[in-house]
């Protein structure tokens, strides 16, 4: 199952999407129990695409909660495929698509 | 050695150990890595847009709680009807200041909704790029437990 949850809802030419995404976004300052750093491990690219163009990029920092929430508008219509990708500071990467409401 | 020469010593090899661990982050190409390791939003800001001059605008809408009970889950929103091409959102007090920053191609809206981290009652600012210039609110969020940490 894929990491990412999105919502696409358009209205008035206008396609509004809110995205979770599922990562510990671990800030590289926290210590386990026996005192031991836990290494950083947080999204760091961010990439909505919709008709082969990319309609939203962003980066984040360790700063951005965990499982992280975004939220965007851009210009669109129902139907349009829209795919968000994300790439985390260990290079592991998921993306996931959907059908614009 | 005497106890001060000894700490140094530590501490230079400290900075040294730090280094060689930071080096595998070199990877992500398109991730700011100086803006987003850089200690002061002034610093964050050159480095993301090589420049940190900012004019305070209303017209940079920023809405976050007067008091974040849980300063693990922020709910941050920048608004604006300029002509944006990049938001960026800084957290003053967090080790690293800048939490992250959004490109807004053509057609895109003015509009950012994230959640963020913060560890102590601080300052937000909100950053739009448009036309090539910085404009700026900030705000301050009052935390009563910390988010960072733990």
């Amino acid at each position: 199952m894929s990491s990412i949850r999105i919502k696409a809802k358009e209205r008035a030419g206008v396609v509004d999407v809110k995205a979770l995404m599922k990562h510990p976004m671990e800030t590289g300052l926290r210590k386990d129990k026996d005192g031991n750093k836990i290494p950083p491990h947080f999204i760091q690219e961010v990439v909505a695409e919709s008709n082969g163009a990319v309609v939203f990029s962003g980066s984040f920092n360790t700063s951005i909660s965990k499982d992280p929430y975004l939220s965007f508008q851009y210009g669109g219509k129902k139907g349009d495929k829209l795919t968000l990708s994300w790439t985390d500071n260990q290079g592991q990467k998921d993306a996931e698509t959907v059908d614009v409401g | 050695m005497d106890r001060r020469s000894a700490l140094k010593v530590l501490g230079l090899a400290g900075s040294a150990v730090t280094a060689l661990v930071s080096l595998p982050k070199l990877a992500m190409a398109s991730w700011a890595k100086t803006a987003f390791e850089a200690r002061s939003g002034a610093d964050a800001l050159q480095n993301l847009y090589g420049g940190n001059a900012t004019t305070p605008s209303d017209a940079v809408k920023l809405k976050a709680p007067d008091i974040a009970e849980n300063g693990a889950v922020v709910p941050i929103e920048v608004e604006t009807d300029m002509e944006a091409d990049s938001i960026a959102i800084l957290i003053e007090k967090n080790p690293s200041p800048l939490a992250g920053s959004f490109n807004l191609p053509a057609g895109t809206k003015g509009l950012v909704k994230t959640r963020v981290r913060m560890g102590e009652t601080t300052n937000v600012t909100a950053v739009v790029k448009s036309g090539g210039k910085l404009y700026t609110t900030t705000k301050e969020v009052k935390v009563t437990i910390g988010g960072c940490g733990g």
